[in-house]
């Protein structure tokens, strides 16, 4: 009997703890440790910030889907790792203290056979003064943030009915923020709402953002075949902005928020400040805090964790410039290069470098997007570990299946509007993930298979999607036919 | 940032912020919610990004 625990219910740890539930006999266990009870479908939280959808539309509670399947769940945090056991025992363990009602602060011990690191990301809101909610911005990275974010956007629209003017500063809140995609999303779906509402002209809205050209999106760009051209993702992004009067404020890094202003600094290291009504501001962000303990109680975390606190698997961390970045730097198998029984998948594995130039001001302040390892390449991470540990576990020496991010392509819908007539979205493909200028010197990526268009149909694809991975993440019949 | 341009010349208003950005002209515009054109293009990129997830998947095994 082997016992598997998975830290972390998003995209990568949900779906791994499902495919090692359906591939493992019952003689063997799965646990997943949450901190959340919930399962939230992040990519839809842009449409509850702007009221279009109620939070209960994208999440729901995970222990019954787990009891149903016969997947241990508890609603708990891991605090530390015990890789090499302890107190004498050579037994793995890892640390967790409860959160659930009636538990919260207890802690306790679970042994493991093969633990899977799907923590995913602190929100790091420290990093800026002021940022974020319980500050004086919004956020959407959660379904709760998200509902606030819809409170006060409706709040300024009810206002703006009357005829005051607002000002919306919406995009990333640090100059080292991924996920500029989400902020990317809501900002033209945040312009489409208030068209909606008719109050567009009384709206002053800018974007900005951390990356050195529109449409970097933390993985240097895309360019498309399109027209009769070869045409960089910036050229379709600036256009969409163009078109909806969107101000942009490219190459900045928010030093600090204050109530109605945003202090921020370029790369050229001009200061500025951005005046809002309404802010929505991406955070950067970093490790939970996991620390390692080795069998004789001595501290390991920087030998498991990287400094920014995620978890080092197979990849090659020595510092490199970006000239000799390489694909090969990728992990292809999430397993730590210290333990064999130990896998870090989605947000939580540290990546070699960023996928865009790293770039700074003449201070020293990074003013870049770190990489993004969401969505599609996070699930298929998931699953390519929990094949590799189910292979493990029948008797194999090593990871049988490898989902590196620069051999794999990537498919993404990011909602421009939602409406199911007049709203449009950009459906993008990207192979690879991670450019490879060694196979395709020219832009690091197969333009055949590099692919971007704008219209309706990408929103009634978005709609699909959301329905078919809320469906998928409960685990319905049939739920593995869908594909990640 | 103020898109209010009641005092602006012709020019100044031409010469906004988006002046050199790449614009649609109307006609894909209207092709973007066209919804004869939208179904063939649901199809074709549904087709597009099932080859990219199946291409995708079968790098996985070692």
């Amino acid at each position: 009997m082997a016992r598997v625990v998975v830290l972390g219910a998003g995209v990568s740890g949900h779906t791994a703890a499902a495919f090692l539930r359906k591939w493992l006999g019952w003689e063997h266990e799965v646990t997943v440790v949450s901190p959340q009870p919930d399962y939230n479908w992040i990519p839809s939280n842009i449409w509850v910030g702007v009221g279009l959808l109620r939070k209960e539309k994208v999440v729901f509670p995970l222990e019954p889907v787990y009891r149903k399947n016969e997947i241990d769940f508890k609603q708990a945090r891991a605090t530390a790792l015990y890789p090499d056991g302890i107190d004498g025992s050579p037994q793995p363990m890892v640390e967790i203290e409860w959160t659930a009602d009636g538990r919260a602060g207890v802690r306790e011990r679970l042994p493991y056979d093969y633990l899977i690191n799907a923590t995913g990301p602190k929100l790091n809101f420290q990093a800026t003064k002021g940022l974020g909610p319980g500050g004086n911005s919004l956020s959407v990275c959660t379904a709760d943030h998200a509902e606030e974010t819809a409170r006060v956007f409706l709040e300024l629209v009810a206002r703006m009915k009357r005829g005051e003017r607002k000002r919306f500063l919406i995009g990333t809140g640090h100059g080292s923020c991924t996920c500029e995609g989400a902020a990317f999303e809501y900002v033209v779906n945040l312009e489409f709402e208030l068209r909606s509402h008719g109050v567009r002209d009384k709206a002053d809205i800018t974007f900005i953002t951390n990356e050195y050209e529109l449409g970097d999106l933390g993985i240097d760009g895309v360019h498309i075949r399109r027209g009769g051209y070869v045409t960089p993702s910036k050229i379709f992004t600036e256009s969409l902005f163009a078109e909806r009067g969107i101000e942009s404020l490219t190459r900045a890094h928010v030093r600090a928020v204050e109530p109605g202003v945003a202090h921020y600094e370029t790369l050229d290291g001009l200061r500025g400040e951005a005046p809002f009504d309404m802010a929505m501001l991406l955070p950067p962000f970093s490790g939970v805090g996991l620390k390692a303990y080795a069998a004789d109680g001595k501290d390991i975390t920087d030998a498991v964790f990287a400094p920014n606190g995620f978890m080092k698997v197979d990849a090659d961390y020595r510092k490199k410039p970006y000239e000799d970045w390489k694909a090969s730097d990728w992990p292809r198998f999430y397993q730590s290069p210290l333990y064999r029984n130990l896998f870090a998948v989605g947000i939580a594995f540290a990546p070699p470098h960023p996928i865009s130039p790293v770039r700074t001001t003449a201070d020293g302040v990074v003013i870049s997007p770190a990489p993004p390892r969401t969505g599609m390449p996070s699930a298929m991470i998931g699953k390519a570990v929990a094949h590799s540990i189910v292979n493990m576990i029948k008797g194999g020496d090593r990871p049988s299946h490898s989902a590196s991010l620069a051999e794999m392509g990537a498919a993404c819908v990011a909602s421009a509007g939602a409406n199911p007539f007049t709203g449009t979205a950009a459906s993008i493909t990207v192979f690879p993930i991670v450019p490879d200028y060694e196979r395709y010197p020219e832009y690091g990526r197969d333009v055949d298979r590099t692919f971007g268009e704008i219209g309706l149909a990408g929103h009634w694809i978005k709609i699909l999607l959301h329905h078919m991975f809320l469906y998928k993440a409960h685990l319905w019949p049939g739920w593995s036919l869908i594909p990640e | 940032m103020n898109t209010n341009t009641t005092s602006k010349t012709a020019v100044e208003q031409a010469h906004n912020s988006w002046f050199y950005a790449t614009k649609p002209t109307g006609a894909t515009l209207f092709l973007r919610t066209f919804l004869p054109w939208q179904l063939w293009r649901f199809i074709a990129i549904n087709l597009k990004m099932v080859g990219m997830i199946r291409m995708s998947h079968r790098s996985q095994r070692r």
